[in-house]
């Protein structure tokens, strides 16, 4: 587990420490949250990223107070969450903004009432909230949509209508509990690029919970692995990517378990290679082969899209000779380019539960 | 022509009662089915005893026949109107019997509400009062309006059974003149009058839910 240090106190607006959540009694009881201990940075875009059952909603609703602990401390910029009381944990709310995978906007409502509906707990004036709710509506672009009712728009819409909501109070936290889970692909990305222009704007927060790593690579700066409750890895999310340590991030980075993928049949040793956007561009696996003379067999390749750099992987057969074997391996260290045996071939190897 | 009278004064009688009474019923009942909702399991204020013993209570109350209420009730009825017969005696035994009835069907409503929409409000930083006020209540509106419309329905016929008290009201003519006189035809013509009556709040009912319907 990587722990990463932070410059100063001021920077760290959410700190979980030793965060345990169990629910029922006795033989029932389930571990959903088993010890986690994080921080969260100040204007960063803050991935956690698990399957289902990882405990990551249970969690991310720690963050707010919507689920207590069992056992731990939450603090939100210094202020132990967990020995407020119910008022003082309702006005913080008011800076802490939440977005869910349904939506759950009210349909009776509609749009610019909606958006109203925080200031209204709040207790600003009519006038004024109705406003600051056009203003909401514009930002992010549903200015033309202030009396539908949420049953007349899509779900791409209903999201940005609840994004609008959720930031009326301008908080200092977004939480998205798997936002784009019941979204598009296209329309995924629209709102991942809102939710990053925001960010970029105003400096807010984001906390993203979701199931899918596409979404954590699309903008995360940093991500958090949960598996079975436990923090499994933690780090930037192009470190991940290049070298996951632990079983579960492997398991979400590895390229996708394919029948005809030859790599889970080989008995011969293996390699995954790694590369960030600047090694990628230079042929590498060609000039292996002129340099080195060893030929390797690509078993698995992949690229993608990290924070908007071009990430690479390569699963490679590697010589059956010893030397072959060294020559090879010296040869990807030489170029800067992240290598490591594949030991484990469980690893990857499970299927990956993609959203459907 | 005397009938016409009668069964004019009849019908304004009927309406009299099943309007004052589902009134009534709702404005105590209603804040009854919003406590037993909100205390009731995964309610925002969880509170089994109270739960419990307050659906109980209304439990017990729903399950005693309309007839044997409006007569254990007539010491109470005679406190509040001054006497146990009449149109407006008859309103308190049909408002206390419809209390229970309209709880339930409150709580009911209120279970339908989408429990994602709570979350999100408690999100906010509602409080429990705000969220039923802001979320629990507008958000069962359609729910809510067709369980008045039931209940009207439901009303009106327990109301004709007043005849047996003196109670007046279609449900008396139907009763005095055509049961106790054999006159078939007035019989005849109260009934249909009190279909229709039904027929027509039920209709209205639904097509305005539809209407508020989001």
């Amino acid at each position: 587990m990587e722990r990463e240090l932070k410059v100063s106190r001021e920077e760290v607006i959410f700190r979980l420490d030793h965060v345990t959540k169990i629910f029922g009694k006795k033989e029932n009881a389930v571990k959903a949250v088993d010890d986690v201990s994080l921080e969260i940075e100040k204007g960063e875009i803050f991935g956690m990223i698990g399957m289902s059952g990882a405990g990551k909603s249970t969690l991310v609703r720690t963050l707010n107070g919507l689920e207590s602990v069992t056992s731990g401390k939450v603090f939100f910029e210094g202020k132990d969450l967990t020995e407020l009381k119910k008022k003082e944990l309702l006005k913080i709310r008011q800076s802490i903004g939440m977005i869910f995978q349904h939506f759950n906007l009210l349909g009776q409502r509609n749009a610019v009432l909606n958006v109203e509906l925080p200031m209204k707990i709040a207790g600003i004036p009519k006038a004024e909230r109705h406003a600051k709710a056009l203003e909401m509506l514009k930002i992010v672009g549903l200015e033309s949509k202030e009396k539908a009712y949420p049953s007349e728009l899509s779900g791409g819409q209903k999201q940005r209508l609840a994004i609008a909501r959720a930031l009326a109070m301008e908080p200092k936290v977004l939480l998205c509990d798997e936002a784009t889970s019941a979204l598009d692909p296209g329309i995924t990305l629209e709102i991942l690029d809102l939710l990053k222009d925001i960010n970029e704007k105003t400096g807010i927060t984001i906390v993203i919970i979701t199931h899918e790593m596409d979404v954590v690579e699309k903008i995360c700066d940093r991500v958090a692995i949960l598996d079975y409750g436990r923090l499994q890895e933690v780090g930037k999310v192009g470190d991940i990517f290049t070298s996951p340590k632990s079983e579960a991030a492997k398991r979400l980075v590895y390229p996708a378990r394919d029948t005809a993928n030859p790599f889970y049949m080989t008995d011969r040793r293996c390699f995954r290679v790694a590369f960030d956007g600047h090694s990628s561009r230079e042929t590498i696996i060609c000039d292996l082969v002129s340099e080195t003379g060893e030929k390797v067999n690509i078993l698995a390749a992949n690229t993608k899209s990290v924070g908007g750099i071009g990430y690479g992987q390569m699963i490679i057969e590697i010589p059956e000779t010893e030397e072959g074997a060294a020559l090879v391996l010296d040869y990807f260290k030489r170029r800067g380019v992240f290598v490591e045996e594949v030991i484990d071939r469980k690893a990857g190897a499970e299927e990956k539960k993609e959203a459907v | 022509m005397h009938i016409t009278q009668t069964i004019a004064k009849g019908f304004l009688e009927t309406l009299e009662m099943t309007g004052v009474a589902t009134a009534v019923a709702y404005i105590m009942g209603l804040p009854l089915g919003v406590l037993l909702a909100v205390t009731g399991k995964n309610g925002i204020a969880e509170n089994r005893p109270v739960s419990f013993l307050l659906g109980s209570i209304l439990n017990i109350a729903r399950s005693i026949p309309f007839l044997i209420l409006l007569v254990m009730l007539i010491p109470f009825t005679r406190l509040i109107v001054g006497t146990s017969l009449g149109t407006e005696a008859t309103i308190v035994p049909l408002t206390v019997g419809t209390i229970p009835i309209v709880a339930r069907m409150v709580e009911q409503s209120l279970h339908e509400v989408n429990p994602g929409v709570i979350e999100a409000a408690q999100a906010m930083g509602a409080g429990n009062l705000r969220i039923v006020k802001e979320v629990l209540i507008p958000e069962a509106g359609p729910s809510l309006l067709m369980g008045v419309s039931i209940n009207i329905a439901t009303v009106l016929g327990y109301s004709a059974m007043a005849g047996f008290v003196g109670g007046g009201g279609l449900g008396d003519i139907a009763i005095q003149y055509g049961y106790y006189r054999y006159e078939t035809d007035i019989l005849l013509i109260t009934v249909a009058m009190l279909v229709i009556i039904v027929q027509f709040l039920q209709s209205f009912g639904e097509r305005l839910t539809v209407k508020i319907r989001h």
